[in-house]
């Protein structure tokens, strides 16, 4: 034999040991989906915080009784189905059967009655569901049983509720924490289980496929509606904080999905062969500005309205996302663009040029005397910082007495809970923006509402806006529902409890044989690699 | 030396005590509100003040503070507001990182900076001596965020020879663990090879004029044996000194090595704590920083004798 042949024989030999190992890495590689969420999960607990993170977390391990489909209707999900008796003041939901926790403990009636109960305590389209719940109970293992003070007909639109927190049901021993503190484990009933022992929060977060799980017959699947089936063995999140790293990672193909890229990087991954952009939901966000209706110079609506003249929506967006048009949608209203409550009836004068002179006119007529406003706003999140920056520019040309304070965010949502005037240490304006759901109809939109003291931070009283709202929770048919959003919006414009920035897609970008994603918040049912 | 060891170690006491004080007490004065954080942007001003109540962040300082260092006492650094972990599991679980991260930009950086030092104080006036003052320059205005990028752009991006980020842990091997270090060991040790490269020349360039030196040529010590045997050991001092003080210095740079490199270490944790408002957290994590700091430098201290001789306590 000689040396070629052995060298040969060899390689061949050492191959065939090899390639047995290197196919099962590929095929254990192939069934884990790496993934780079838009935040650390820090709370496991979708109840306790309204965090998007914590929310995806809740989605990836606990059910509901009802999901929604991407036409907003709720289709059972552990529900079998329900039943409406005495005039709509009695309504029996059916679990459907087997459905385990991860425990391996069955999912009982009582654990959702536990689960509802405490999400009515946090949930305002729960807080609201509350105050016509004569009684919430479990008829059987299989059966729970409204019992309502009137008829609420959005009963199973909210107990199928995708705005945070979503009514997600756990076992009872869980469910019967405060919700004002938090679960102690992460154990639902969902298409993947949390593994408590590989989590590391800051760093990693794991869940692994629930071969115990069912997923639902019923209905085509869309947002949490229809079957969940998970096909992926293992869900890793790995938490990188660094755009440009994660950016990086998605490149070289150490990570599949990137949740958020900052819309730099979007040009990027175009030139990446294999890695594919797309919106990570097609409805988008709002922005929004805040205005203090306790202290001047904002607690005047004339002034208040003088500043709608000088808003470009336009402006913001483009801070946020660029200026590709397909990113934004500007001169839009109360309610998200693309779903049933959104029009653009009293949106005049938030169209048309922009007239700084007009405005700052419209000040001075207002009576506005130079007196001091601040705006407060964070340098470490992408929407509201680039949202503080253009509003600080626009405040300047209006020539008003501006103290712009930017901090980080925490500091931010301490100070915007002040009620206190600004010589003590008050605000005047602030920016945020929301995610799609939370502005679909007006169960979880906080800022229309006008309740005073007990309005969201800002504290307008426009005690039209409620009376608004709670007509819209009992009008009987969509019509109706439609009619009173167009009335809200028109009240809006007018009282100008905040003002609408805007709405901007956000980008999701993943490695281009992923397929098959479920379309809105990061959810890991249905995709698949192909 | 025992007792002057013990006399250094009970000497911490005080120390970590005044660093409690003011680690709390800053916290305390600082803007931001857990509470606020975790309640989130639809939150009503009450759902921020029941969860305020329930961590009791709205009890008043001085029996925060109590509770605070009762705990501590008893050696309980108390649990996350926001994981629900107990603060020395989550140290525990970013330990290694960190360690490790600090460990080979450690030994990188006096593997390279010290033989750097010696050979541009034996050629001072050269052009090796003024490439080595000129990288000496650079690294210290280069920030490590931008060697980092540079760094990863280039061996992990392009060339693929290394990963772009994340930590394998020790256990899983030798080559896992140490190819997701050495971008992050090289970014890190950039600035600190400079500072003991600076050192080490201007303190050989001292030492080198000394009469001894000259004594050792003249009974005929090769070039190596003067450098290394004579000179550097008693440059040593002034030399571990710096090295003593860098430590900090790669603590704060492991904040942003981290980031850029996804390490999940202690660096990161803080960072996430400060700005969450995670009070126990930073407050675990800013003790530990300031022990590991005053046992470095008792070490720094003891090492002086071994250099030394007519060092004693």
């Amino acid at each position: 034999m000689q040396r070629r042949d052995l060298l040969a024989a060899g390689l061949a030999a050492g191959a065939a040991t090899a390639l047995p190992r290197i196919a099962a890495a590929q095929t254990a590689r192939n069934r884990t989906l790496r993934f780079v969420p838009q935040a650390n999960l820090t709370s496991l607990d979708p109840i306790w915080t309204t965090a998007y993170i914590t929310r995806n977390h809740g989605l990836m391990i606990f059910d509901t009784l009802y999901g929604t489909g991407s036409d907003f209707q709720p289709q059972p999900q552990m529900a079998e189905g329900h039943v409406f008796e005495q005039d709509n003041k009695v309504c029996t939901v059916t679990l459907r059967a087997g459905l385990r926790f991860h425990d391996g403990e069955p999912v009982r009636a009582v654990d959702c009655v536990a689960s509802l109960t405490r999400w009515m305590r946090r949930s305002p389209m729960g807080q609201k569901l509350a105050t016509v719940v004569e009684e919430l109970s479990a008829l059987d293992d299989r059966r729970l049983r409204f019992r309502l003070k009137q008829p609420f007909p959005l009963l199973i639109h909210a107990i199928g509720s995708v705005n945070a927190p979503i009514p997600f049901i756990m076992p009872e021993r869980l469910a019967r924490t405060d919700p004002f503190q938090q679960v102690r484990e992460a154990v639902g009933s969902g298409p993947y289980r949390f593994k408590a022992d590989e989590f590391n929060s800051g760093s990693m977060v794991v869940y692994e496929r629930n071969a115990a799980y069912s997923p639902t017959p019923a209905g085509t699947r869309s947002l949490t509606a229809g079957p969940k089936v998970a096909n992926f063995d293992r869900v890793e999140w790995h938490i990188i904080t660094d755009a440009a790293t994660a950016a990086s990672a998605l490149q070289t193909g150490e990570i599949d999905w990137y949740e958020q890229p900052t819309p730099e990087f979007r040009q990027l991954f175009a030139r990446t062969r294999d890695i594919k952009t797309e919106p990570i939901d097609p409805l988008p966000n709002a922005a929004i500005m805040r205005f203090n209706h306790l202290h001047p110079p904002f607690n005047d609506k004339k002034i208040r309205q003088a500043i709608l003249a000088a808003v470009s929506q336009e402006d913001y967006l483009t801070a946020i996302v660029g200026t590709d048009p397909g990113m934004f949608q500007a001169v839009t209203g109360v309610f998200t663009p693309g779903t049933p409550l959104a029009s653009d009836v009293g949106l005049e004068p938030l169209k048309g040029p922009r007239d700084i002179d007009r405005a700052k006119a419209m000040l001075r007529e207002a009576g506005y005397t130079n007196q001091q406003m601040r705006l407060i706003g964070p340098t470490d999140i992408l929407a509201p910082s680039a949202l503080s920056q253009v509003g600080a520019d626009m405040f300047r040309r209006l020539g008003m007495n501006m103290d712009l304070v930017l901090t980080d965010w925490g500091t931010v949502v301490q100070r915007r809970a002040s009620r206190e005037p600004l010589e003590r240490g008050g605000w005047s304006v602030f920016y945020t923006a929301f995610g799609s759901y939370d502005f679909l109809d007006p169960s979880g939109h906080f800022p229309i509402r006008g309740n005073g003291a007990n309005a969201w931070f800002g504290w307008p009283t426009v005690p039209r806006l409620e009376e608004l709202r709670d007509a819209w929770f009992d009008a009987p048919d969509a019509a109706t529902q439609k009619r009173l959003a167009v009335d809200i919006q028109r009240v809006v414009m007018d009282e100008v409890p905040y003002v609408p920035l805007g709405s901007y897609v956000s980008m999701t970008a993943m490695r281009r044989d992923l397929v098959d994603r479920v379309v809105g918040p990061a959810m890991f049912w249905g995709i698949r690699r192909a | 030396m025992f007792a002057y060891v013990v006399r250094r170690v009970l000497a911490t006491i005080p120390v970590m005590a005044i660093v409690a004080l003011f680690v709390f007490s800053l916290l305390y004065i600082a803007p931001g509100d857990p509470a606020a954080v975790i309640a989130g942007d639809q939150a009503t001003p009450e759902d921020v003040e029941r969860i305020r109540a329930s961590l009791g962040l709205d009890r008043p300082y001085l029996v925060r503070f109590g509770a605070w260092v009762f705990d501590i006492a008893r050696g309980d650094l108390g649990v996350s507001i926001f994981t629900n972990l107990p603060v020395s599991t989550m140290i525990r679980q970013r330990i290694e990182p960190t360690l490790s991260l600090m460990v080979v930009t450690l030994i990188l950086a006096v593997s390279v900076a010290v033989p750097m030092g010696v050979v541009a104080a034996w050629k001072v006036g050269t052009w090796i001596d003024k490439f080595v003052m000129g990288f000496a320059v650079l690294g210290f205005s280069v920030p490590v965020f931008v060697v980092g990028y540079l760094l990863a752009y280039t061996f992990a991006l392009e060339l693929d020879w290394l990963p772009v980020q994340g930590y394998t842990a020790f256990s899983q091997g030798l080559w896992p663990w140490l190819e997701n270090l050495i971008l992050p060991a090289i970014a890190l040790g950039t600035v600190y090879i400079a500072l003991i490269a600076r050192i080490t020349r201007a303190t050989m360039l001292e030492v080198l004029q000394q009469d001894y030196i000259r004594t050792a040529r003249a009974k005929g010590a090769g070039q190596r044996s003067i450098l290394f045997l004579h000179a550097l050991k008693n440059a040593a001092v002034p030399i571990v000194t710096v090295i003593g003080i860098g430590i900090a210095l790669l603590i704060g740079g492991a904040v942003v090595t981290e980031s850029v490199f996804a390490i999940p270490g202690l660096g990161r944790l803080t960072v996430d704590a400060i700005l969450r408002r995670d009070y126990p957290v930073i407050q675990g994590v800013v003790l530990l920083f300031s022990f590991v700091y005053v046992l470095v430098n008792l070490v720094i201290d003891l090492l002086y004798t071994l250099f030394d001789p007519r060092i004693r306590y």
